[in-house]
């Protein structure tokens, strides 16, 4: 039980007034981050990473600098949900799982509802992965350290097929739709080759499609012209505005355990490997409605399709850290920019930061115990007041949103180009709901695309093509067999049906 | 914080600032000036961009503030092309790493460090030869010889595992595959970090990692140095690991093994800017260089201090690019068209 009198040793250290004072400062800017879109937990971290270049340098400064930041990130992690609920705009990538219900719920009157959901799941979330890292930091280390090239594919294969092989949506429509994304994913430089391909020699498609610009279009602008069309009405104006929301759906959550178990575990073991907390949120959704009772009602607006992508999300940003401290790997942008910042304070990540920086170490473990509560009061009781938003008339709501939409796209890269790709994408958007082609395996493809092609490359490299690198060793087999099972997996339950009936 | 020494620095700023303002009209910014980083953010040139940033803030070294900006879309061309479009800006710097050469020369994007002018050399990043500490090899020369008898075979050639492609790592793995006449089959990853941490989980068997990169693992016996691609050896000699310090890893050169590659991390403005523009540069960064906080970056990062400035500088980027035209081209890594 050494880990716990360390670990009272960190909350000792977490809890001064200082602190605590830095942590609920670091939550509310993370929550205005993540509610903007665009301005993501990474840009947002390494803004203010020079404000605490200073701080680290007094004695103890090193663990508020840290405890700054990471609060930052879990408010961005909490934050993304908001807009992606009220307005089907998903503030950060891995929010885009949780629009799938999330708005839907919030169009039936029922954001409150959808609100409370995600926070809390997230908390969950989040509170289950500390608690792993508390415990079972050194064994967890230990297996990251079995992922190379083969098993990173195999793990992005599983997220794909985890997500297809669950599809309502004709599976033509769903793979064209892939296609598309995977197309869009590939313009900019060849990850094994260095050169540049699909640029047509344009200067502004070097650094390909901004998964960020692609997801603000395809949702915010896409949705903005869809209600337009059907008569500039908000369905939302319904929302239920005070306290009592939150206790109503804090009653109905517990029904959800399994769910969240599950999602919890995904979101782990995705921000270990490390994956990263996008796909952690699309294979939990895509798992959950797989094996929910309610599977088939996913997508209209079940709480239960809010609570899945949330607790794995938040899982996975969460247990990301691990793997920066210990071997100094970032498991998310967010994460590698935090690294940096361990760098520059004159933090060495890796095996022996657990042994040398002690008071560090715990006393960060500590404020992720204690900033997700502090994320957890400042975003629950601010629930009425985002559900209020709703019940401005949408004739207000619109352009406040198409302009908060221009800056999110224009500060990915601060530049115009990415705007007008917005509106693009935001036509496209439009248009894909109409012929009832689906978004999400487009935005999968678009943000894990490049990932995979390159886990992919350097596994054929090692491999010198041979495909049977993917089943050489029970680990990576385990993870393609099991990818290709979900993928197939209709097919085959359907035949096993038409077997009973015969 | 030392309040005399805050004084000290005070009063030395002050002194500097009485002496910038008796030269006649010296230039200085008028607005907030943009830092560009040609890579993403976490990564070397990002770290000491952003250390740049904090020393100017805290010292106060400028009156406009200065801010960090990633622009590392095509292998950092983004950047680059930002700054050859801001002809007279002396708003903006860019801190480069070997993709000032190694970007143009594989992607036919078209620009040249010409097209920039060079301010101040800040540092050389190092570059050692790691492999996992489990592996028998205790020299490089070890090293060599178990790569050559696995070489003829393609399936069971060493794995080099390096950052991104057709830059400063391959171009290394190149000059030794030239120089020893071994094949490696070199496997490029996103970041230092995840090479760092292939090699402790042996999906590789050796990289050219930054000593920033592997020093955790080094330090932690995950990882053995073999040598260091440095004419000379690191000067540094405070213990890192138990028994050993920079300073004690041998360099190549003394192995054997002829090759040594340092990279650049120096900063350039863009073209047609004044003399007192770059002048007001040289003596800013100058300026941070001699804070306590510049000096700990450089050890723990083992940086090679060389920081040239003016005509010096201009001739070493020009030798540099020289000599990476070459070895790109004797491996094959000119786009077509070139």
């Amino acid at each position: 039980m050494e880990e716990i009198q360390s670990l009272m040793q960190g909350f000792a250290i977490a809890l001064s007034p200082k602190n605590v004072l830095l942590m609920f400062a670091g939550v509310i800017l993370g929550v205005i981050i993540g509610v903007l879109p665009g301005l993501g937990g990474a840009n947002g971290v390494a803004i203010l990473l020079p404000l605490t270049f200073s701080m680290a340098q007094s004695p103890g400064g090193t663990t508020s600098a840290i405890i700054l930041l990471s609060c930052i990130y879990w408010g961005a992690l909490f934050g993304g949900a908001i807009t992606s609920i009220l307005f089907n705009i998903p503030g950060e990538p891995w929010s885009v799982a949780t629009t799938f219900d999330g708005y839907p719920l919030a169009q039936k009157g029922r954001a409150g509802e959808a609100l409370t959901a995600a926070f809390t799941s997230s908390f969950i979330g989040a509170l289950v992965a500390v608690i792993m890292i508390t415990f079972l930091s050194p064994v967890i280390a230990r297996f990251a350290l079995e992922f190379g090239p083969p098993e990173f594919f195999a793990v992005y294969l599983l997220t794909f097929c985890a997500f297809v092989g669950m599809s309502k949506e004709p599976p033509f429509k769903t793979i064209a739709a892939m296609m598309l994304g995977f197309a869009l994913a590939a313009v900019g430089t060849d990850p094994v080759t260095g050169t540049l391909r699909l640029t047509f020699g344009q200067t502004h498609l070097l650094s390909g499609f901004d998964f960020l610009v692609a997801v603000i279009g395809l949702f915010g602008i896409g949705e903005i012209l869809l209600t337009l069309e059907e008569g500039l009405e908000f369905r939302g104006t319904k929302a239920k505005m005070n306290m009592r929301v939150v206790l109503d759906t804090w009653k109905e959550l517990p029904r959800y355990w399994l769910t969240s178990i599950r999602s919890s575990a995904v979101g782990c073991f995705m921000g270990i490997v490390p994956g990263g907390a996008t796909p952690a949120s699309f294979m939990s959704y895509g798992v959950a409605r797989r094996f929910s009772k309610d599977g088939d009602r996913f997508g209209t607006g079940m709480v239960e399709g809010v609570v899945a992508p949330e607790t794995a999300a938040h899982a996975a940003g969460t247990s990301a850290l691990l793997p920066m401290l210990t071997l100094g790997v970032p498991g998310s942008p967010t994460a590698a920019v935090l690294l940096g910042g361990l760098l520059i304070w004159g933090l060495q990540p890796g095996p022996l930061l657990f042994v040398e920086q002690k008071d560090f170490v715990w006393g960060l473990i500590a404020s992720m115990y204690l900033g997700n509560i502090a994320g957890l009061i400042v975003v629950l009781t601010c629930v009425p007041l985002f559900a209020a938003i709703l019940r401005i008339p949408f004739a207000v709501v619109a352009p406040v949103i198409m302009v908060i939409c221009a800056i999110g796209a224009y500060t990915v890269h601060n530049s115009i180009f990415d705007v007008w790709m917005m509106i693009v994408f935001g036509v496209i958007g439009y248009v894909f709901k109409k012929l009832n082609y689906p978004l999400a395996p487009l935005v999968l493809a678009i943000v894990l695309g490049d990932r995979a092609e390159a886990s992919f490359r350097q596994a054929m490299l090692v491999s010198q093509g041979e495909m049977s690198i993917f089943f050489s060793t029970p680990l990576v087999g385990g993870l393609t067999g099991l990818a290709l099972f979900l993928l197939l997996w209709p097919v085959v339950s359907a035949g096993l049906a038409r077997m009973k009936r015969a | 914080m030392n309040t005399k020494l805050v004084k000290c620095v005070r009063v030395a700023i002050g002194v500097v600032a009485l002496a910038v303002a008796g030269m006649a009209q010296a230039w200085e910014p008028t607005k907030t000036v943009e830092f560009i980083v040609p890579a993403g953010t976490g990564g070397g040139a990002d770290q000491m961009a952003r250390i740049v940033q904090s020393i100017v803030a805290k010292h106060n070294l400028m009156k406009q503030s200065m801010v960090v900006v990633n622009k590392g879309g095509g292998a950092g061309a983004e950047g680059f092309l930002d700054l050859k479009g801001a002809k007279g800006d002396p708003h903006k710097i860019i801190i480069t790493l070997s993709n000032l050469f190694t970007t143009p020369l594989a992607t036919g994007v078209p620009f040249n460090w010409r097209d920039l002018t060079p301010v101040q050399m800040m540092a050389l990043d190092q570059f050692v030869l790691w492999v996992n500490a489990e592996t028998p090899y205790k020299t490089s020369k070890d090293f060599i010889n178990a790569a050559k008898a696995r070489s003829g075979d393609q399936l069971k050639r060493f794995k080099m595992a390096g950052t991104g492609s057709k830059q400063e790592d391959q171009i290394i793995t190149v000059a030794i595959e030239q120089q020893t006449g071994i094949k490696f089959t070199y496997i490029p990853f996103k970041g230092g970090g995840d090479v760092a941490v292939q090699l402790v989980g042996k999906h590789a068997d050796s990289t050219v990692n930054n000593p920033i990169e592997a020093v955790a693992q080094w330090r932690a016996g995950k990882l053995r140095p073999l040598c260091v691609f440095d004419p000379k050896r690191i000067p540094y000699k405070a213990k890192v690991t138990d028994t050993m310090a920079w300073s004690d890893i041998p360099t190549c050169k003394e192995q054997g093994l002829d090759v040594d590659y340092l990279m650049l991390r120096g900063i350039f403005m863009a073209s047609g800017v004044s003399p007192d523009q770059v002048q007001y540069y040289i003596d800013l960064l100058k300026k941070v260089r001699e804070t306590p906080e510049w000096k700990d970056f450089m050890e723990k990062g083992a940086f090679n201090q060389t920081a040239l400035a003016g005509k010096e500088y201009a001739d070493w980027v020009a030798k540099e690019e020289a000599r990476h035209v070459m070895l790109m081209k004797a491996a094959g890594f000119i786009a077509s068209g070139k």
